[in-house]
């Protein structure tokens, strides 16, 4: 067993510091050991998605980034988006759109729709399908995540005209 | 007056009851990260256990050695059969009347099989654990095709008395299963070999998998000083899990408490009992600590429950202007190592016999022969109710042959044979009782609004194109109109392990006029919360969002069957709506006495019972309840609580009508689809957008496996696609948008008329892919050419037919 490593991170706003072996994957370090669940596994091989956060502002699956990678890092998840008092438009919208079904891929194609939409704030239909790849769901069919997260960009950007 | 009419609709709405696209109530916990899914869970102490999987698919275990495996840090035990023996755990009932190794016991049977399970503190230290117990193997010759194996002399089972009877008859053979027949074999045989026209076709449905994105898992949690077993587990039909635990290992069932938490989709990957569920429980027996276990994603596609793997041989003979006269079909169904699929006890090849579809066959013999080989076991139902999606893809193939060999519209061929709609209740030649339907008015629909002439008259011209060398791509009809057979089922035939397929929920209405009502059910993203409340709503007259559902939980809900099969709203519906007429019978008494009036003299009218020809006199639900607990009515007992166990009188009969239509690159072999209209007819419907998202999940699951998704094997056994880089789920970028439509036919036997919608579009999809690509190819002389149509193969199939000479 390897030396264990001092790791510091800031998760949803919190400062998290710890030590952990150099093989422990950033998703165990969220969900087991800072009990942040929002984040799931679902193939660890990067292909679903499921464990979709942002780090530094990237869209990143921790299931294939060890913790010590993270050293330092700035990390959002879905418990970071928003409450029960301040929904964010997307968690808003894929409600109103029926955008989820068993809710296991939900966290991850949040996460990640918060990403796409700050790196295109009116995209196509194209655009969210291809921006979107990397998020498999096999309940919904997709059909209503992108016209949920379609919705919430109208929602954020009829928001930011009016805060402008 | 008319104030009072908008107030009645006032009323109706504030109920949000049957037909209204009620929002999901559990989609706050979801899009908040806050679900509680099995992986979730997280006890004191709690313990991680995984298993030492078999490299060979084949082959005997010479020695297990745990020593330097129990040496590592934080690894707490290794359990081998040798462990298990002694409690009798090391083999397992199946649900198909087989037994299954929990861990190998002297030899394997596939790739991935259970060897040891390694118990240690957390998953990391399970898996170092894993790495250190040596095992020794000798290779045995593996067989991974069924026809092979009813000719080899290596016998696969050696556990097995090879010339006793199994659970389903005499065998034929030591790798042999069963053989299962419906119909009339020389009738059927006559009928044919005189008929003017005869069309055959053999045909592979490959292996697949359900792929749920949640793998399957369970926490075991033993408490020693009660003596009470509490699993958390992915279970489709906990109360069932919860009985088989009980039967396995002697625990007395009142001491077992089986809870489904969130589950993250089943697809009927999460119906069966698996070995990891056994070992999770003697581990927290073992270790008095509680034990998860949770599938990675090679165990989940590599182990638990494909779905499919029948070869199927048909022959259907017509008159010469299309009538069809008689149905032939013999599938050889590969089982894998051990019979483990989940199907009612009486029906070892599922609902197979609903082969003759939608139409009126006179004659029809179908057999299939159960084989085993070294494969996975599971043959579950993947998103469809036992087999059905085999025998829809089977029938709509074997119709598309017909019309070719007998040079007919294939659309035309299904209008002359459908079963007419004065023709229902109809018993068809394998023995089901339709019990309500209208195909010629979904058909019709169907063609017209897609303009299915149209269509054909671009397709003939686009083939011209071709020929000139104007387009490298070909365009693709694809037609399906499917019948399924759903709701299992009615006690007299369906039975797993011995308990009835009914269903059950109870009620309890509190004071105020809210109410809690469990069912014996499951959920698995149906949104159960959302529509079970909808139909209570309706039938007692409180608002939905008064009503939680609860399921899952095997100490509070009522004793059920699961969710599989689209049998949630056939069976448990019937069973709430069924509890919700008790509550309000006793409501009707209540109010009467209230109203001082006599019970004949109020009726119920929305929210409320209102005197009859008086609708100003009334009592509303909610005072209603309030007067159950606080009045002392002669003759009425207190409170308003209500239970109903459904047993239904039949199954239920959802169909529906797609046309895909599909532009195909030649060169490529890349399908763009383009048009994709898919019309269902699943009876009274409750949740218009409920529904409209299953049929757009369900005809996604269809494009995956008709257009790429596989398990596969190579001769050695081994297993190609044990992880997502291999087996094809397909992204956002690959799936189009769906036009959804509907015709109602409301089931005659069921309380409200609903029929079951979840599991159509995958039954109804993936034939309807198939017939696309099949069709492009069509006019260049192609006839069947077997699934997944990814991009190699339908270049393949280009090639063959000469396209890139």
């Amino acid at each position: 067993m390897s030396k264990k490593m001092h790791t510091t991170l800031k998760v949803n706003g919190k400062q998290e510091e710890f030590l952990a072996e150099p093989r422990e994957l950033l998703i165990y370090t969220l969900r087991e050991r800072l009990n942040i669940t929002g984040p799931h596994i679902g193939c660890e091989t990067s292909h679903c998605g499921a464990c979709t956060v942002t780090i530094d502002g990237k869209s990143v699956k921790s299931c294939t980034m060890f913790a010590a990678q993270a050293e330092g890092a700035e990390i959002t998840t879905i418990e970071g988006l928003g409450g029960p008092d301040d929904l964010h438009p997307l968690q808003e919208a894929f409600k109103e759109h029926h955008g989820l079904q068993c809710g296991y891929c939900t966290p991850g194609m949040i996460t990640r729709a918060t990403k796409l939409l700050e790196e295109i704030p009116n995209p196509t239909e194209e655009e969210i399908r291809f921006g979107m790849a990397g998020n498999i769901c096999r309940c919904t069919g997709y059909q209503n995540i992108v016209k949920s997260i379609q919705a919430a960009a109208t929602e954020m950007n009829a928001a930011k005209e009016a805060a402008e | 007056m008319k104030d009072e009419v908008d107030n009645r609709e006032d009323r109706v709405a504030n109920l949000k009851g049957m037909g209204c696209s009620r929002k999901r109530v559990e989609d706050a916990r979801f899009t908040q990260g806050k679900g509680n899914y099995v992986d979730d869970v997280k006890l004191d102490g709690m313990l991680f256990g995984d298993f030492v999987r078999s490299p060979y698919a084949h082959a005997r275990i010479t020695s297990i050695n745990t020593e330097e495996a129990l040496k590592v840090p934080g690894v707490l035990a290794v359990l081998t059969a040798a462990d298990l023996e002694p409690l009798g755990l090391h083999w397992m009932p199946t649900l198909a009347g087989d037994k299954q190794m929990v861990l190998a016991d002297g030899k394997v049977l596939f790739q991935g099989q259970e060897v040891a399970f390694v118990v240690a503190q957390d998953r990391y230290a399970a898996a170092d654990g894993i790495e250190a117990v040596e095992v020794e193997y000798e290779e045995l010759p593996v067989i991974v095709d069924p026809f092979e194996s009813l000719k080899s002399d290596v016998i696969l089972r050696e556990d097995l008395d090879p010339t006793a009877d199994g659970a389903h008859g005499p065998r034929k053979h030591p790798n042999h299963i069963f053989t299962w027949e419906a119909g009339d074999k020389e009738p059927t045989e006559e009928v044919i070999a005189n008929a003017e026209v005869v069309a055959e076709e053999e045909m592979y449905y490959h292996r697949t998998h359900p792929c749920p994105l949640e793998t399957c898992g369970c926490v075991a949690s033993m408490d020693k000083v009660n003596g009470k077993l509490t699993l958390w587990g992915t279970f489709q039909a906990p109360h069932a899990i919860r009985t088989v635990v009980s039967l396995i290992s002697g625990i007395e069932e009142h001491n077992i408490r089986v809870i489904s938490p969130d589950i993250g989709g089943g697809f009927g990957n999460k119906v069966g009992a698996y070995p990891g569920y056994v070992c999770s429980v003697v581990a927290s027996i073992v270790t008095g600590k509680p034990v998860k276990w949770i599938e990675d994603r090679m165990d989940n596609l590599m182990t638990t429950a494909f779905a499919r793997d029948y070869w199927m041989k048909g022959k259907i003979s017509a008159t010469k202007d299309g009538k069809i006269t008689g149905l032939h079909c013999h599938v050889t169904a590969d089982h894998g190592g051990f019979d483990a699929c989940a199907d009612p006890t009486k029906f070892p090849a599922g609902f197979m016999n609903i082969c003759t579809g939608s139409y009126d066959i006179p004659t029809a013999y179908l057999e299939v022969d159960g084989v085993y080989t070294n494969k996975a076991p599971g043959g579950v139902s993947y998103r469809c109710s036992f087999r059905v999606t085999e025998a829809v893809y089977f029938i709509e193939r074997m119709i598309e042959v017909l019309a070719i060999k007998l040079n007919m519209d294939a659309a035309e061929l299904r209008r002359i044979n459908f079963i007419k709609k004065e023709q229902f209740p109809y018993t068809a030649a394998l023995g089901w009782e339709y019990d309500s339907g209208d195909y010629h008015t979904a058909w019709e629909k169907a063609l017209t609004t897609v303009d299915y002439d149209g269509l054909r008259a671009e397709q003939a011209q686009r083939v011209e194109d071709f020929k000139a060398g104007k387009t490298r791509k070909l365009m693709g009809i694809g037609l399906s109109f499917f019948t399924e057979i759903v709701g299992a089922g009615p006690v007299k035939n369906c039975d797993i392990l011995g308990l009835g397929m009914f269903d059950s929920c109870e009620i309890r209405i509190h004071p105020t006029g809210s109410a809690i009502a469990r069912l014996g059910t499951i959920s698995q993203g149906q949104g159960h919360a959302t529509t079970f409340a909808q139909i209570l709503a309706s039938e007692i007259g409180l608002p939905a969002d008064s009503i939680t559902i609860e399921e899952g939980d095997t100490d509070t809900a009522p004793y059920g069957l699961g969710t599989y099969g689209s049998r949630s709203t056939p069976v448990a519906g019937a069973a709430t709506a069924m509890a919700g007429r008790k509550i309000r019978a006793k409501a009707q008494m209540i109010a009467a006495y209230l109203l001082e009036v006599h019970d004949n003299d109020v009726e119920f009218d929305v929210d409320r019972f209102v005197v009859k020809g008086a609708p100003e006199k009334f009592k509303t639900m909610k005072e209603i309840a309030f007067a159950a607990y606080n009045q002392a009515i002669p003759g009425i007992e207190p409170g308003l609580e209500a239970v109903s166990y459904y047993d239904p009188p039949n199954m239920t009969y959802p169909f529906g009508a797609y046309v895909c239509v599909m532009d195909i690159d030649v060169d490529t072999g890349v399908p763009e689809i383009r048009r994709f209209y898919a019309l269902d007819d699943c009876g009274t419907r409750i949740n218009p957008m409920i529904i409209e998202g299953q049929v757009h999940g369900g005809l996604t699951e269809a494009l995956a496996v008709a257009l790429g998704q596989e398990i596969a094997y190579d001769d050695m056994g081994n297993c190609k696609t044990g992880t997502l880089m291999d087996f094809f789920l397909p992204t956002a970028w690959e799936v189009p948008n769906y036009e959804t439509d509907y015709t109602v036919t409301p089931s005659p036997h069921h309380p409200i008329g609903a029929k079951g919608v979840g599991e159509s579009p995958h039954v109804g999809g993936v034939p309807c892919f198939s017939n696309a690509v099949q069709d492009a190819f069509r006019p260049f002389g192609n006839t069947h050419t077997n699934m997944p149509h990814d991009h190699w193969r339908i270049w393949k199939m280009a090639n063959d037919l000469g396209l890139h000479d």
